[in-house]
């Protein structure tokens, strides 16, 4: 009985937790699983797929998006050289100063610049968006419910509505998205980008390469985090099991 | 002084003057104490040392957080990105929270069982119960430092609990904020308070501890110890047996630390706050949900709200149960007057324990979900049952209950192999030897 | 969990009362658990440095076209004074000459300026970390016309270089190089 009940009790916990994290979505479809390289216990980020989803978030979410959290130095981290990242960066024009005669000035991108945002500021956000405001996407996978699942549903998960649903001006069906009215046109098109490598850019291999950039733009220690974990535990597992040892040594001459 | 105990001349040296290794000797190395704890009885040494670790890597944070609505959310991914180790320290400080509180209700059920609150640990129990109340609001002021959406709107509703006192409430609220809703001032003064309180704590663990030993553990069986027999010296047996502990707690720790860290927490806290954009399902952090659901239980058409309806409105009568549902643990050893601690040999308490904690845990899956039907009634009739454990059947089965014999000793059952089949012993099992 | 490891390893406490019961699985594990104390103090002690966005915002770039020559300029750089002199002849000539036997920390001015014409110290005193003054004008330069510590009296040269007072180095040179004629990035 007293089992029963202990086990009953630890199911139920697992669920409080566990449903308490997936709820929220309310009558919206929930995104399907996806493979990505860096989950498990062991996952990695492709850094191909990064590279490629810099490029998608480069040329097509910036126009709206932020990811103010970056700084250009971070694109060393996925693969690219300085003389790569210096080049990115010395592309895009940053704000700076004042200067002696007190007037702020333009100059380009350094490595220890932020990513530069689209819009200096949230009211030309929305204006600039028919009064929407597109977020910043540095933690977008891990600010929604279902992560990169979630995101690769959106981007992919435009439809057209059904027949009965109105839509209100300037805003299109999602599947995904709460309430089914999402503000942000479908922002991928087949052939869209032009990959470096070659890659065929599907809405689905865009929007799954941008997905894998973002995760690792929430995640940076992602990587790192995993492999000092594999340690730890290795490390606590041997030490707990001399503990033990120790333990029952320590007692056999009680018994 | 040539008849110290210390050997090393220069420990007796200091211990002549200042009587530390006495102290440590006594408290920690002699004290003795019952043979026959189970792993149970791991779990308030553990709580101690995770509060250790919540003082050490909160220290640290601090020296990185920047305690300003315009910083805060920033300063915090910087933590996460940009300083050396950042993210270790703040998902062990963030999942250290979570775990105190695991560790620390496993602490208090196991009190529950093994009725740890009976004469003579009721001050023990009482300062127990103090330790959770400071843990809670800690951890409530610590949530909304990251400055995302739930700190911030966790921060409004939990303050706004206080404009259900009637005349003064309004006056409260704007006093706690510091202006005229959750704004900078509350931010500072929450800073300043979640750095104050563990230190708090820790004066309040002491006294724990100074209860504690005046009259040793409880254990087991819940029998007084009698003899020498009874009892064991706490080092090496419990330092061990509490680090064996510590390295299980330790690997199941880290492994959300390192491959789950926000398993516990909610994605609406990586949005920053905006005062103007309510997340559309608010939930406290899991450890509150219980609290949360008694706190909602109250609506204006419940029934347990009706029998009180003429004195008090649904919002006061839902902030009071909450507040109640602790409060009540205070008077527990009081309610409960069986002479007989341990649920082992209470077969009906032992019944009532587990209908507690499943109660417990349907509380806890209704704090989770959006407030309406079905869940707004089991959560009404959750609490009923919650109140009605420790107000109604705790003091009937101390008149109805029959209870098993109790052993004579704790070494008995070891000596004769039996499990408390003695005869001898339904005296008053209450009495110190 | 810093002081478990030692805790555990004291199981061996009977060796005070004559007993030898160090055996090799507490030792090991003692040393086992503090070495796992110490790899996990190292994370709170590493913290303490400067972290990746500080250490990438390290360096800053100076147009030099409106410093007039014989004129001196501070800027800040790594949270640190850096002085810029546009240096007269009479100043190169003042620094170059000088008899390095007799200075504190010998150091050739030639080595000290990528061009004699400019010269770039970091402004801080190498004694106790003042600001020497000099670089203002009407500041007090010091006895050899170049900068001087008020706060325990140290005099350096033209050069940078300590020529008198408590301070041991000369004023230490940051790395630095001229992207063109009129502009130069330190760090």
């Amino acid at each position: 009985m007293r089992k029963y009940l202990i086990s009953v009790a630890v199911v139920v916990s697992v669920a409080v937790v566990t449903s308490s994290t997936v709820m929220a979505a309310g009558d919206v479809v929930k995104p399907p699983k996806q493979e990505w390289s860096f989950s498990g216990l062991f996952g990695t980020f492709d850094r191909g797929s990064l590279q490629r989803g810099f490029q998608v978030y480069d040329e097509v979410c910036s126009a709206c998006h932020s990811v103010r959290l970056l700084a250009y130095r971070n694109l060393m981290d996925i693969g690219f050289t300085e003389e790569q990242v210096k080049k990115i960066a010395a592309a895009k024009e940053v704000t700076d100063g004042p200067n002696d005669e007190g007037e702020m000035f333009q100059r380009p991108a350094r490595l220890s610049d932020r990513f530069v945002k689209p819009f200096p500021n949230k009211q030309a956000a929305r204006a600039g968006n028919n009064g929407a405001f597109p977020p910043d996407l540095t933690l977008m996978t891990k600010a929604r419910v279902g992560g990169a699942h979630y995101l690769h549903a959106l981007l992919t998960g435009y439809k057209e509505a059904p027949k009965g649903k109105k839509l209100a001006e300037g805003m299109s069906y999602n599947l995904y998205f709460a309430g089914n009215q999402i503000a942000m046109p479908p922002p991928l098109s087949e052939g869209g980008v032009e990959y470096a490598d070659k890659t065929k850019a599907t809405v689905d291999q865009m929007s799954r390469d941008v997905t894998t950039f973002l995760a690792w733009a929430a995640e940076p220690e992602l990587e790192w985090r995993k492999r000092l974990g594999v340690k730890v535990i290795l490390f606590l597992l041997i030490l707990t099991g001399m503990l033990y040892g120790v333990k029952r040594k320590v007692w056999a001459d009680l018994h | 002084m040539s008849d110290s105990k210390f050997k090393n001349p220069i420990v007796a040296w200091i211990d002549y003057r200042l009587p530390v290794f006495s102290f440590m000797e006594h408290e920690l190395h002699e004290y003795p104490t019952p043979k026959n704890l189970n792993y149970w009885w791991n779990f308030g040494s553990l709580a101690g040392i995770i509060l250790v670790i919540m003082i050490v890597t909160g220290i640290v944070l601090a020296m990185h957080y920047t305690a300003h609505t315009a910083f805060a959310f920033d300063s915090v991914e910087r933590i996460m990105r940009d300083v050396n180790y950042g993210w270790l320290i703040r998902y062990i400080h963030m999942n250290g929270a979570s775990a105190f509180f695991i560790v620390v209700y496993i602490h208090i059920f196991r009190g529950m069982y093994f009725g740890s609150y009976k004469s003579p640990r009721e001050i023990l129990w009482i300062l127990g119960v103090v330790i959770l109340l400071t843990m809670m609001a800690t951890a409530f002021l610590g949530y909304v430092l990251p400055w995302g959406q739930m700190s911030f709107w966790g921060a409004t509703v939990i303050t706004n609990l206080f404009s259900a006192i009637p005349i003064v409430g309004d006056s409260i609220v704007t006093l706690l904020w510091g202006g005229f809703s959750v704004d900078n001032p509350t931010l500072n003064r929450f800073f300043s308070l979640h750095y104050l309180m563990p230190f708090v704590l820790v004066g309040i663990v002491v006294l724990h501890i100074v209860a504690l030993h005046q009259h040793g553990s409880n254990n087991p069986i819940g029998i007084d110890t009698k003899s020498p027999q009874d009892t064991i010296p706490f080092h090496p047996y419990y330092t061990v047996k509490d680090m064996f502990g510590l390295g299980v707690f330790l690997i199941l720790f880290f492994g959300f630390v390192f491959f789950a860290p926000n398993f516990f927490g909610e994605p609406d806290n990586y949005i920053e706050a905006n005062p103007l954009v309510t997340p559309p399902h608010i939930v406290p952090e899991w450890y509150f949900l219980p609290f949360y659901a008694i706190l909602r239980s109250f609506t204006a058409d419940a029934v347990i709200y009706l029998p009180i309806s003429w004195l008090m409105s649904a919002k006061l009568a839902g902030v009071l149960a909450m507040f109640a549902s602790i409060m009540v643990l205070f008077i527990l050893p009081w309610l409960d007057h069986s002479p007989v601690r341990s649920a082992r040999f209470r077969p009906l308490y032992k019944q009532f324990f587990w209908l507690l904690i499943i109660d417990c845990i349907i509380l806890g899956i209704c704090g989770a979900k959006p407030a309406g039907a079905p869940w707004t009634y089991i959560a009404q009739a959750a609490t009923a049952y919650y109140f009605l454990h420790f107000i109604v059947i705790i003091p009937l089965l101390g008149f109805f209950e029959k209870t098993k014999p109790l052993p004579t000793s704790i070494s008995e059952p070891v000596l004769k192999g039996g499990g408390g089949s003695s005869s001898a012993a339904n005296a008053k099992p209450m009495e110190e030897a | 969990m810093v002081s478990s490891a030692d805790t555990a390893g004291d199981g061996a406490h009977g060796a005070e009362e004559g007993e030898t019961r160090r055996d090799f699985l507490m030792l090991a594990t003692g040393a086992f658990g503090a070495f796992g104390a110490a790899a996990g103090a190292w994370p709170l002690i590493d913290q303490m440095n400067p972290a990746a966005d500080t250490l990438a915002a390290s360096t800053t770039e100076v147009n030099l076209a409106p410093i007039k020559p014989g004129q001196r300029v501070l800027v800040k750089w790594q949270g640190k004074p850096v002085f810029i002199v546009r240096r007269t002849k009479a100043q190169i000539e003042a620094a170059s000459s000088v008899n390095l036997a007799n200075l504190p920390d010998p150091e050739l001015d030639a080595k000290r300026a990528l061009k004699p014409e400019w010269l770039i110290v970091v402004g801080v005193c190498t004694h106790l970390g003042c600001i020497p003054s000099g670089t203002k004008q009407g500041e007090l330069k010091g006895e050899f016309g170049g900068w001087f510590c008020p706060c325990h009296g140290s005099h350096y040269d033209t050069s940078g270089r300590i020529r008198k007072g408590p301070a041991p180095k000369n004023l230490p040179v940051p790395a630095y190089e001229f992207l063109s004629d009129k502009l130069v990035k330190i760090g």
